[in-house]
């Protein structure tokens, strides 16, 4: 546990925050974009060790938070046909789509599945030939490789019961929608270290320099959140907008290359619907004409008609975007638990809702 | 009639497959009475059971009795450091001994799934008995079900059991008081990460037991000593956070630990890190929290450190007036509220 022990050292923690309010002058919006900075920042309470004038505001980086309330509609859909046994991640069981979730629709008879990888969904498809398994691939760059693994295995053992509801996500473009909108108050951004990983730091430096703004890869424990808003203080006092890594024990300047190919050989980027944001250009992943035949929406009954959204109440957009605080919704806590949730930032431990729901 | 023996021949053949639980094994029959006599009494033998009475008779020379019951659905049926059957004994056992009663008597009322291998039956019998006699209980009554393939996993057992109340103060969160101490029995999370380990096939480098214990030793201890407990509870579903919370909301007083004294051994730690758990939440079987007032913490430390079962013991906060509520104190001195978790983050571990 020493990896993690130095990272959350106490005398290291009041040092950097110490730090951080000695260096900074002027008030200034941040943003994290993770679900885990976000979840490490509320459970370590890391907001009350900085400066008032200093404001964290919390990103669109929670995959079950930005997965479309339809493409929610259309797995339900899919675990409700009778030959077919649908695999997610826990948390994507709790959320709500537009009517239902698919832990109501699992109680009420679907064959649901919790799995903690791509590769559990494989395994499940070979030992029950007589059933189609379809994984419900969600997530960043961070999840998109051991997705893109499981399509490469499944077609060198001609696996065809197997399939993918895609609902994978790219950063940059996300921030550059949150910076190219007129009510935009982000000006510095810790950009989240895992997707990095796998990226590198290319398209950052890039957003960097054509934005004139803030970017700091940044890890997740407190000493590294610390680090990264330091730097982007720093960076604002001095007036300089340039990417750094703080997070250099586990990006590499180019990332990860074998699995960044990897994915883009089984996957092209697309549009993609962003749940309470809307359609962001090239912000999504979706399988290549060759590997087409692992498309779970084939499944889909021709009947199946999406629902349009209703309303809930929920502001998941102006928190995703960094507009509102999670408390300043005035259905937080009330109308809207994890228990209850209206949206699906109040579901993950790394939606911006819940973790402030449980840790404050 | 003996315990040991059938009284009579049968004339009848019993059925093949000797080796796994049938459906008969359940229905009243020949296969139910052989499971009865041979696998199960010869056990849990004592005179209460083998009486062969519908109910058992009961002689409790003291009238001040805890009566408690709990069912074990746990997945898988064996893990490292127990099994169902020793946790359904001593959850039952630590349950009385929580509201300050020394367990007499447990009953035993086992629901097997068709197809269950006997030799895993007699392991989990074997181990229920290991498990009795090392917490001064008898297993006086019971009862046997078989249900068909597919409709149970494995093995349900559910225990209640009946304690003689000693001593004349009252043992319950309505005893808190503010000023008292938080005292904290042992390193905390290993019940539920061990059997999560086990049940997704997960290896870590030092292999985590289960905690799974009697907390006879250790609570005896502190009633012979005259310790003024005020209240006791064993940190088991919802983890340590959860049943301090539970007792801040019905004592009315506001509770506070700090999170750098809570003892979480190191490949427990890791464990959680990995699977993005939070110690505090996870089950518990052989820990508790003892509630004592502030004069008497010293004393209460050296005598639950005396017992091997809580030898690790340490204070970790203290009540005070105030809202009703869970404050968790970081050694970087910011505090944090902690509330109940929601969903289930690992299912069926008791």
């Amino acid at each position: 546990m020493k990896h993690v022990d130095d990272y959350r050292a106490p005398e290291r923690i009041k040092k950097l925050a110490a730090a951080i309010a000695q260096r900074q002058t002027r008030p200034c919006v941040l943003m994290e974009v993770c679900g885990g900075q976000t979840h490490s920042i509320v459970r370590h309470s890391l907001e009350q060790l900085l400066p008032e004038s200093l404001e964290l505001v919390h990103g669109p980086g929670c995959p079950v938070c930005v997965t479309a309330a339809q493409t929610i509609d259309n797995a339900i859909a899919l675990a409700q046909l009778p030959d077919v046994t649908l695999c997610s991640f826990g948390d994507m069981l709790r959320v709500p789509g537009t009517a239902t979730s698919l832990q109501h629709a699992r109680a009420a008879g679907a064959d649901v599945r919790m799995v903690y990888s791509p590769l559990d969904a494989l395994a499940l498809a070979r030992a029950n030939p007589d059933r189609r398994i379809v994984f419900f691939a969600v997530g960043f760059e961070t999840t998109a490789p051991a997705t893109a693994l499981a399509v490469a295995q499944a077609a060198a053992q001609r696996l065809e019961n197997f399939s993918l509801l895609v609902s994978h996500f790219l950063v940059p473009p996300a921030m550059r929608a949150i910076l190219e909108a007129p009510d935009n108050r982000v000006q510095g951004f810790l950009a989240p270290g895992h997707v990095c990983a796998i990226t590198g730091e290319q398209d950052y430096d890039a957003l960097a320099r054509q934005y004139h703004v803030p970017i700091v890869i940044t890890g997740f424990e407190p000493v590294d959140i610390l680090q990264g808003i330091l730097h982007c203080v720093e960076q604002l006092e001095r007036g300089e907008a340039v990417l750094e890594n703080q997070y250099r024990r586990v990006v590499q300047g180019d990332g990860n290359p074998t699995a960044f190919r990897l994915v883009h050989e089984i996957f092209e980027v697309a549009d993609q619907q962003w749940r309470g944001i809307g359609s962001i250009p090239v912000s999504g992943l979706r399988l290549t004409e060759a590997y087409h035949r692992y498309d779970a929406a084939t499944l889909l009954p021709a009947t199946h008609i999406n629902v349009k959204s209703t309303h809930s109440g929920c502001i998941s957009g102006e928190i995703l975007r960094g507009l509102r605080k999670p408390t300043q919704c005035p259905h937080f806590g009330r109308e809207c638990s994890p228990q209850q949730p209206l949206g699906a930032p109040m579901v993950s431990s790394e939606g911006a809702c819940a973790a402030y729901y449980h840790y404050r | 009639m003996s315990a040991d023996k059938p009284p009579f021949e049968y004339s009848c053949p019993v059925p093949a497959s000797a080796d796994t639980v049938q459906l008969d094994h359940g229905g009243g029959g020949q296969l139910a009475h052989q499971l009865l006599h041979e696998v199960i009494l010869p056990r849990f033998a004592n005179e209460i059971a083998a009486s062969g009475h519908d109910s058992a008779m009961l002689d409790l020379r003291n009238p001040r009795v805890a009566f408690t019951t709990d069912s074990f659905v746990v997945n898988p049926l064996e893990f490292p450091g127990g099994d169902i059957g020793k946790l359904a004994v001593f959850g039952t056992v630590n349950d009385l001994l929580m509201a300050g009663a020394l367990p007499r008597h447990i009953s035993c009322s086992l629901i097997i799934e068709e197809g269950l291998p006997l030799a895993v039956l007699r392991r989990i019998l074997q181990s229920m008995a290991t498990a009795a006699g090392e917490a001064g209980v008898t297993i006086v009554t019971g009862d046997t079900k078989v249900v068909e393939r597919g409709h149970g996993d494995g093995l349900f057992i559910n225990t209640a059991g009946i304690g003689e109340r000693i001593g004349e103060i009252v043992i319950a969160p309505q005893s808190i008081r503010a000023g008292d101490c938080i005292l904290l029995s042992g390193d905390i999370a290993r019940h539920g990460i061990a059997v999560l380990a086990q049940r997704e096939g997960m290896r870590f480098d030092a292999p985590v037991d289960s905690d799974c214990a009697s907390l006879l030793p250790a609570v005896s201890a502190l009633l012979d000593e005259n310790i003024e407990v005020h209240c006791l509870r064993d940190a088991t579903r919802g983890g340590l956070a959860t049943i301090l919370l539970e007792l801040a909301e019905i004592s009315g007083l506001c509770f506070a630990i700090d999170e750098e004294r809570i003892p979480v051994a190191d490949a427990v730690r890791g464990a959680c890190e990995l699977l993005g758990l939070d110690p505090l939440y996870i089950a518990n079987e052989g820990c508790f929290v003892a509630i004592v007032p502030a004069a008497q913490a010293e004393r209460a430390l050296a005598v639950m450190r005396a017992h091997s079962v809580s030898e690790q013991s340490v204070l970790i906060g203290q009540v005070s007036e105030g809202a009703p509520a869970l404050m968790l104190n970081a050694a970087t001195g910011t505090r944090r509220q902690l509330r109940r978790l929601t969903g289930q983050p690992l299912p069926r571990i008791c």
